[in-house]
């Protein structure tokens, strides 16, 4: 196990390296000079020239690419040039907010997902399992941000049932202002125990939580679907029948425990491509998350700021699947002992 | 004898399923490519006098902002639509494929080091770096392509590298090196061929998550501009007037769901399990 | 206790076992002999309606209940409790991710049975297994114990007869013999009655009263072990004898 782990870590440390080496370069081909975009257009020669000095953009490449990896060690992200602010700082407040969005999506989805490929897997070839399949398919296949706009346009600009957009009232920060621990609004609203705001972001995230969530909700349903299927048609499925017991038994108490082993995989990619298809879902919902703050910075030209979203998200993938390997030991034993 | 009991034939609704997607891709294509002749209007006659018509007999899919017809839009997109596909998936293919096999087959350093890069690319979710690389050239369709085979071959790679490794040691493929064939023939010859029958698979598989990942590009003005016709710009010009309305923006986003779900139902239909890893992107 | 009459089992149109006349009585032990895809295996499933996607005809009491028109309840409530099934693969036939002494425990509760520490370490105990290994998953055990755990829980149900599907052939010599040795002790202590597939010849010799030798999904000749086995009336049978070492 040590010794797995040790490779596994340094494989992680790998990819790292390399992302942030294909990052780097990206940001090289941007069309423009940062300096300009920094500076603005009106920048003198020697304003412009301070600026370039500033980012070191006078020293060769690989000169520069060693700054960026001590920058980036050192917690210095670059600074916006959009809001002007250091990256890491605007991160700290935007990310938070995606976990938030994605987390309850992931909770919407796997509390969706799990009983329904059940069902489908108990009724297998039946009208529940072609139902399930079908609803599940469309679920995968729709484009988040057209559903979005479907459900805001449906529920809440003509039913009026939730509101349009925004993560909470903005009117409650004077009535009854936030302390923030965890940048996460719902999490701080619980433990500070701020009930208006509380209900509110629960009220807002019903809708974007929905439409974040129904994509993973369906490859989940899929995957519980096929792995229960699989795991039912072993030998083990057979002494379990001829033991007496039920077929949804089986199902629930032998057959899913070892088929949460792949769903559990699962899960830890479809995070990180929530938190993605969430910047769509964001753009419509106006919520603060990394995807509005992505999707401002990219018509802005704020070169920094994508930067730091595109490494954020690609080092959260990592570790997602980092953790989702280590965890699969905990969940199957026979990886345990291996 | 215990074979007998468990091995039994796809149960029916897999493969009708299937092949319901495979006639809902059959007609998308028909009618992309038959666009020109089938379309009621020319593809961007603007009529400013019938802007926002509802749908009705002469527009059954209503006219947009502009009084262009929203069918004949919606046809011609399908056309941008399924082109940004097949140019992905066969630039993805050509580059993975080779890729893989080549580590596939040279194992080794080779194959650690084109792993590695594989390993690297597969880190960012496919739309993120899209986008990134959006960002830095120029949005058009053209980008759009570029932007999505970058974050696409890796799969191909991956694929390709697993199928060839274990063909390469077969006794037929020994056999032929004994004898003195150059590697790259051995390659072309016999390795190639037996690698692609996953990636075929694979790429009805992929051609959904493409489309989706494209009309999301061009959602967010990164991708097509006008006046391209394109589901997913179609949307986002439409989408504040989702309300008032409703036609503009629900057709073409009706169009991305049946043709992503035609090809999701076929690719699923192909590949019987299911595998964790690739079903994301 | 087992009755069969006329059975018939066929997959999709081909019949995989016809078998008129099988009877196995409180105490007894029956061996059906054959080579591998001869039917012995779909005829032993299909005496608890284990036969998946099957079409099975003919007539099957089993504890008095009609199998081919029983109720799924009705089916539920003999399997284990009073036929249980130990199969030839002995841990692949544990769910890998359940401890013994935990899927032991859950179909004592199923059937509503007592399932205290007591009763769990009695029946380990009774096909001699260290109570102990309740508390281990099925890769953490060997193949013996894996098949005497699955004897131990046809003790615990209380089970009258034990449908055996080749217990011993995927097992070591020595454990063969464990195997059969804690068999043979049950049917003396408790009148198990026991209804063995094998193609062992030279195990069904020493433990069955009576043999069905089955060919192609038919049965060729039956009779009492001591007869069929002396004086093979069928040509397949003495072909099966010849065999042996």
């Amino acid at each position: 196990m040590a010794r797995y782990l040790i490779r596994r870590l340094g494989q992680a440390l790998l990819v790292v390296a390399g992302v942030i080496v294909l990052t780097f370069v990206i940001m090289r081909l941007v069309p423009g000079d940062p300096a300009v975009a920094y500076a603005g257009p009106k920048a003198t020669p020697e304003q412009l020239a301070q600026a370039r000095e500033r980012f070191g953009l006078d020293e060769p490449v690989w000169v520069q690419l060693g700054a960026y990896v001590r920058d980036l060690v050192t917690g210095d992200w670059g600074t916006s040039l959009r809001t002007r602010q250091p990256v890491l700082d605007d991160l700290a407040l935007a990310f938070p907010a995606s976990l938030e969005l994605v987390g309850a999506a992931l909770l919407l989805a796997i509390a969706v997902g799990v009983p329904v490929g059940v069902l489908a897997a108990r009724y297998k070839t039946k009208f529940p399992d072609l139902g399930v399949r079908v609803t599940s398919m469309l679920a995968v296949s729709v484009p988040v941000f057209w559903l979005a706009l479907a459900l805001q346009t449906v529920f809440a600009s003509n039913l009026g049932w939730f509101p349009v957009a925004g993560e909470y009232d903005d009117s409650l920060n004077t009535t009854s202002p936030l302390t923030l621990w965890t940048n996460i609004t719902i999490v701080d609203a619980l433990i500070t125990g701020n009930w208006p705001i509380f209900t509110s972001t629960l009220r807002h995230l019903v809708l974007p939580a929905l439409v974040v969530a129904a994509y993973p909700a369906g490859v989940i349903a899929q995957m519980v679907r096929a792995t229960l299927i699989e795991e039912a048609s072993q030998d083990h499925a057979r002494l379990e029948r001829a033991l007496g017991f039920r077929e949804t038994s089986i199902l629930t108490r032998f057959a899913l425990r070892p088929a949460l082993n792949p769903v559990l995989s699962l899960i830890a990619l479809v995070f990180a491509y929530a938190i993605v298809n969430g910047f769509l879902v964001e753009a419509v919902f106006n919520w603060p998350g990394l995807g509005r703050y992505a999707v401002d910075s990219i018509f802005s030209g704020d070169t920094p700021a994508i930067a730091g979203v595109t490494l954020l998200v690609a080092l959260v993938y990592v570790l997602a699947n980092l953790v989702v390997d280590l965890l699969q030991g905990v969940v199957d034993p026979r990886a345990r002992a291996r | 004898m215990t074979a007998l009991v468990t091995r039994r034939a796809l149960p029916g609704s897999v493969d009708r399923l299937a092949l319901a997607g495979a006639a809902l891709i059959v007609l998308v294509v028909l009618a992309a490519l038959l666009a020109p002749w089938i379309a009621p209007y020319p593809a961007d006659e603007v009529d400013p006098v019938n802007a926002l018509l509802p749908p009705s007999g002469a527009h059954w899919f209503g006219t947009d902002q502009v009084g262009r017809d929203v069918l004949t839009r919606v046809l011609y997109g399908g056309r941008t639509s399924l082109s940004i596909a097949v140019a992905v998936l066969a630039v993805s293919a050509a580059v993975g494929v080779t890729l893989g096999v080549v580590a596939g087959y040279a194992g080794g350093w080779v194959r650690d080091v084109i792993m590695r890069v594989t390993d690297v690319f597969l880190a960012f979710p496919a739309l993120l770096l899209s986008l990134t690389l959006a960002v830095v050239l120029q949005p058009s369709v053209t980008t759009v392509v570029v932007a999505i085979a970058v974050t696409w071959w890796p799969w191909y790679a991956r694929l390709s590298a697993a199928t060839a490794a274990s063909i390469a040691n077969r006794p037929y493929v020994d056999a032929a090196r004994c004898l003195g064939v150059p590697a790259p023939l051995v390659v072309v010859r016999h390795v190639l061929p037996n690698s692609l029958t996953p990636v075929l698979v694979q790429l009805s598989l992929d051609a959904g998550g493409v489309i989706l990942t494209a009309a999301a590009l061009s959602y967010l003005g990164l991708g097509a501009q006008e006046p391209v016709a394109e589901w997913g710009l179609m949307v986002q010009q439409g989408q504040t007037l989702f309300t008032t309305n409703w036609w503009v923006v629900t057709f073409p986003g009706l169009a991305i769901l049946v043709t992503a779900f035609a090809f999701n139902v076929l690719g699923e239909g192909l590949r019987g399990a299911l595998d964790p890893r690739r079903i994301v992107k | 206790m087992i009755e069969v009459r006329d059975l018939q089992v066929a997959y999709g149109g081909r019949v995989v076992a016809r078998v008129p006349e099988l009877d196995l009585r409180a105490g007894e032990c029956v061996a059906v002999v054959g080579e591998s895809g001869s039917g012995k295996s779909t005829t032993l499933l299909s005496l608890l309606g284990l036969t998946e996607g099957a079409d099975v005809s003919g007539h099957v009491r089993v504890c008095g209940v009609d199998v081919l028109t029983a109720t799924p309840r009705e089916l539920r409530a003999i399997r284990g409790a009073r036929v249980a099934l130990v199969m030839q693969s002995p841990q692949a036939a544990l769910s890998p991710t359940t401890r013994l002494g935990v899927l032991m425990r859950r179909a004592l509760r199923l059937h509503g049975l007592p399932s205290g520490e007591r009763v769990l370490a009695e029946a380990a105990e009774a096909v001699m297994l260290d109570p102990g290994i309740l508390r281990r998953y099925p890769h953490e055990i060997s193949g013996g114990q894996a098949q005497r755990f699955a004897i131990a829980l046809a003790i615990a149900l209380g089970a009258e007869a034990i449908l055996a599907d080749e217990p011993t052939s995927a097992l070591d010599v020595t454990v063969q013999a464990e195997v059969v040795g804690v068999l043979r002790r049950l049917r003396e202590e408790r009148g198990l009655a026991l209804l063995l597939v094998s193609h062992d010849l030279a195990l069904v010799s020493t433990i069955a009263d009576r043999v069905l030798v089955m060919r192609d999904g038919t049965v060729v000749e039956s009779g009492p072990a001591a007869e069929v086995l002396s004086r093979p009336a069928h040509p397949y049978t003495r072909e099966l004898l010849e065999a042996l070492p």
